[in-house]
């Protein structure tokens, strides 16, 4: 006898097999399982056999489990097999081939079946539904050999049965009997213009179309309507519905309405019988999406594992159709009715609609056509029934609409107090709000001080900006120019402008000229002045190492414990064994801890101790090496692919290109920092577009494209022009920076930048004006002249900031 | 009580920079303004304990390179609305020569809060 208990699951489909999933992952041990299965398969994901059909998925990217997996998790599994009884009183299961399995639990998810029209001809070969690998089987099968194919039903799964069909190369004509498509789904306008762009895809709709009969002789040949008419068909797909299959319950005695009658617990009207997924009925309603399955698994798993926690209270469901190209969403109650109201917005043009139906302010349903981004969104507002009175006159622009800019200071106020505001330094609202009621502050910068809130990467500055509107009620944001820090009243364009004209070449000078309010300014002003002195006279301003952050200033990059990390540059990410010997043997000497791979194609030595760095320095000096400046507001990398000498899609040398490019612009200062890549084909292996400048190479030449960011907040990079030689890629190259390092803020990368001054700016600056270019061009060559000299080496000798690496003094 | 060490001449710490000297109470970081005055303390930042000779010296504070808290030279005390202090020591300049003055009773730097 068997010490666990037995647990027979009947059906092999997705709800079945997730909640034994489920149960794994909370009791593996619990129970013996045994599993029929109808379809002689693994288990799949049913949801997926329309871009099956489609021709977009195939059979093995939609399984789920294969037969391996129930080997490995000692399930026994009878696929191909159906149960033909159950017999309580004994508590057994018989299925065709005579097996009799005896069980403790028994599951039910035998799921539903297409509903077939009760009409003549309905059993001809040919006439299928739309449920499973076969049916797609057979209509794979029927696309090879005839051309007609009707589809009844104009539901979500007609309309992907026919878009699968069509792509398939077959003549599809869906017939619908109501005047609307997906009428359970969409409001006549969504599903107007849904039709109208399934129409150009080149289905025929017969609408208002009674079926009367299914004509053929040895298979079906055509259709025929309630008015008379006729239509060819090599393939009939009903598809008008499914209908939960309870036979085997019906047959057993267990309670039935439409599906199998469950409670709270998914347990049937016998406690030992379990139910789950299109076959049960539970409240009333049936349901025939995904959604609900895996709630209700959940709630099975969880009261099969004893564990008697959790009720399955019903679902609300949303629907996406699965059509490539065509974006759809729908939830909950999208019709409305006595007090509701419609927030509506349409725009033929851009092929978009969107609704939301609201009752006192909460939402009862929405239909999205078009732009569906929001769905989600939408979709939480409803279930939680959110009040959206406070950002009811922009819900319909999206939720990044609010989050993002967040000008319009509606979205915080529907925020919870433990909401959580700046995801780097972890602060809630609740501490903003209460900082700025106790300490009484009026600006950003105080609640950035006294919070931490936005003090870091800075993305939730529209947030915070919107909790102190929200607290302090509205406060005059925007002051003429923003000072450059709290030393002056100065702009940071102010100062780069009086440097220039006043031709300023030191700190001194300009705290002086501009009657600076501290005797030396402070961390923010110096290290900025100090990069407009150097940008805008390189060869006469003094570079001021002490107004220089610590990394700039020891050329490495300080870490939390006050240790180093090295990166030797690595032009265009190439690199040899003389150079990787080396790396090797100095983390070797200095006893390195950490050595890592960089995203920019290069090697990271971390965790030197500082007074090793000119020491690390000299040994990867000598084997050819320099800095990488991977610490500074400076060029970093040039990312390369390797292009035409060795890939077979390469169409330029982009790797030669990128060492050509870093060897060019390497050691220049950059008001923040500035990454570039070369991509030798549009597949763009170097990720060219999220790069300050990138080139992506095409048989005909160069693309530039430039502005790009892969931080904090995502920016692809417009496309600047394109280029024929790599001459003329050097000097657009060198130009951008060029225009970059003279009109860039401080610490402002060159994506925000952009779109300050606006890319046809920059067309007009360096496309447009070829004179401008050159001039551009030379001024950074000239520039580079002071710039490309190895810092690693000057201080490896010794002879440059030598007390910045030895300690003063020991003591005691 | 203080014992006094010579640490060096004034010159041998950049304007408006910092040096370290290694001491049985930790490094402690000596730090030269704008006004050629010296001041010292640990070099420990109260925030998450960054070294505070590597970070920015202006006027007669510091600004720590980890995280940007600013410090008083003369307390140790950090620039409301931060709340912190790093231990400080005293210093003395004779002659061009710089002295450290370290608490004698070699022990935690709580101890030598004391002396501050």
């Amino acid at each position: 006898m068997n010490a666990k208990e037995r647990l027979v699951l009947v059906g092999n489909g997705m709800a079945g097999m997730r909640t034994l999933e489920e149960l794994l992952a909370i009791a593996p041990d619990k129970f013996d399982i045994t599993v029929f299965g109808a379809e002689p398969h693994g288990n799949y994901n049913r949801i997926l056999l329309s871009p099956v059909l489609a021709g977009e998925k195939s059979i093995d990217q939609i399984m789920i489990n294969d037969l391996n997996w129930y080997a490995e998790k000692g399930i026994r599994l009878y696929a191909g097999q159906e149960v033909t009884r159950i017999n309580r009183a004994r508590r057994q299961i018989h299925a065709t081939d005579g097996t009799i399995a005896p069980y403790d639990r028994l599951l039910l998810a035998t799921g539903s079946n297409p509903f077939i029209l009760p009409i003549p001809g309905n059993d001809l070969p040919g006439v299928i539904g739309f449920r499973d690998i076969k049916d797609v089987e057979t209509m794979l099968a029927a696309a090879q050999t005839g051309k007609h194919a009707v589809i009844i039903g104009g539901g979500l799964l007609g309309l992907e049965a026919a878009n699968g069909l069509m792509k398939q190369g077959m003549q599809v004509t869906v017939v619908h009997v109501l005047d609307t498509l997906m009428e359970r789904q969409l409001d006549p306008v969504a599903a107007d213009m849904l039709r109208a762009s399934l129409e150009e895809r080149g289905l025929r709709f017969l609408m208002g179309a009674n079926t009367a009969a299914v004509l053929g002789e040895e298979r079906v040949r055509a259709v025929r309507f309630k008015d008379g008419l006729e239509i060819p068909a090599d393939l009939v797909v009903m598809a008008v519905g499914i209908r939960p299959n309870i036979e085997l319950a019906k047959q057993a005695g267990i309670y039935c309405e439409r599906g199998v009658v469950v409670n709270d617990t998914m347990q049937s009207y016998d406690p030992r019988v379990y139910a789950v997924g299109e076959c049960v009925q539970h409240r009333g309603q049936c349901y025939g999406l995904v959604a609900p399955l895996w709630e209700q698994a959940k709630v099975c798993a969880n009261h099969l594992a004893r564990y008697g926690i959790g009720r399955y209270q019903g679902s609300v469901t949303s629907t996406k159709l699965k059509v490539t190209g065509i974006d759809l969403f729908s939830a909950g109650d999208f019709n409305g009715g006595p007090g509701c109201e419609e927030i509506v917005l349409r725009d033929p043009a851009r092929g978009v609609y969107k609704k939301l139906v609201v009752k006192e302010n909460r939402v009862q349903g929405a239909v999205l056509y078009g732009d569906t981004v929001d769905g989600t969104w939408y979709f939480q507002l409803l279930r939680e029934g959110t009040d959206i009175g406070a950002f009811r006159e922009t819900v319909l622009f999206g939720h990044a609409h609010m989050a993002d800019s967040g000008r319009d200071g509606f979205s915080v106020m529907t925020m919870t107090d433990d909401a959580e505001i700046c995801g780097c330094n972890g602060v809630c609202k609740g501490a903003i709000v209460k900082a700025i009621a106790e300490k009484k502050l009026f600006t950003v910068d105080e609640v950035r001080a006294h919070t931490k809130a936005s003090a870091s990467c800075g993305s939730c500055t529209g947030l915070v900006e919107q909790i102190l509107a929200a607290t302090v009620g509205t406060f005059d944001k925007t002051p003429k120019e923003k000072a450059l820090c709290q030393c002056t009243e100065h702009s940071h364009d102010q100062v780069r402008k009086t440097i220039r004209e006043q031709r300023l070449t030191s700190l001194r000078a300009v705290f002086d000229f501009m009657e600076w309010k501290t005797p030396d300014g402070c961390h923010s002003c110096r290290p900025a002045i100090n990069y407009y002195l150097i940008s805008t006279w390189p060869d006469e301003a003094q570079d001021d190492q002490q107004s220089r952050f610590v990394n700039e200033r020891v050329h490495a990059n300080i870490q939390k414990d006050g240790t180093y990390s090295v990166v030797p540059r690595m032009w265009g990410g190439l690199t040899n064994p003389k150079e990787l010997r080396a790396i090797a043997d100095v983390a070797d000497k200095f006893k390195i801890p950490t050595v890592k791979v960089t995203g920019g194609q290069r090697i990271d030595l971390l965790g030197v101790k500082k007074e090793d760095l000119p020491k690390v320095w000299a040994d990867l000096n000598a084997a050819g090496m320099v800095s990488g400046h991977a610490y500074g507001k400076s060029l970093r990398t040039v990312k390369t692919c390797v292009g035409s000498d060795w890939c077979r899609f390469g169409t330029q040398d982009s790797t030669g290109l990128g060492v050509k490019l870093e060897k060019m612009t390497w050691g220049s200062w950059t008001p923040h920092k500035f990454k570039m890549a070369v991509s030798g084909c549009p597949r763009n292996c170097a990720e060219a577009t999220i790069k300050d400048f990138g080139v992506v190479c095409v048989e005909s030449g160069y693309e530039i494209h430039v502005g790009g960011n892969g931080g904090i907040k995502i920016r692809g990079t417009d496309l600047l022009c394109k280029c024929a030689t790599e001459e003329e890629v050097k000097e657009y190259c060198c130009a951008f920076m060029q225009i970059y390092r003279e009109e860039g803020r401080y610490l402002e990368r060159t994506a925000p930048w952009i779109e300050r001054v606006g890319l046809s700016y920059v067309k007009a600056r360096i496309v447009e004006d070829e004179e401008n270019r050159k001039a551009l061009y030379a001024r950074f060559l000239d520039s580079q002249k002071y710039a490309q000299i190895d810092p690693w080496a000057e201080r490896a000798s010794g002879r440059v900031d030598a007390h910045e690496f030895q300690p003063l003094r020991q003591v005691g | 009580m203080y014992d006094w060490h010579e640490i060096g001449a004034l010159d041998d710490i950049p304007r408006l920079g910092s040096r370290v000297v290694n001491t049985p109470h930790g490094d402690v970081a000596i730090f030269r303004t704008a006004d050629d005055q010296v001041f010292a303390l640990r070099d420990r930042c109260p925030h998450k304990g960054g070294p505070l000779s590597q970070g920015i010296v202006h006027g007669h504070r510091i600004t720590c390179p980890l995280h940007n808290w600013v410090l008083e030279l003369e307390s140790g005390q950090a620039v409301a609305p931060d709340v912190g202090c790093a231990t400080r020591y005293p210093t003395r300049l004779e002659d061009g020569r710089l002295w450290l003055g370290l608490n004698n009773v070699v022990s935690l730097p709580s101890a030598s809060r004391e002396a501050a």
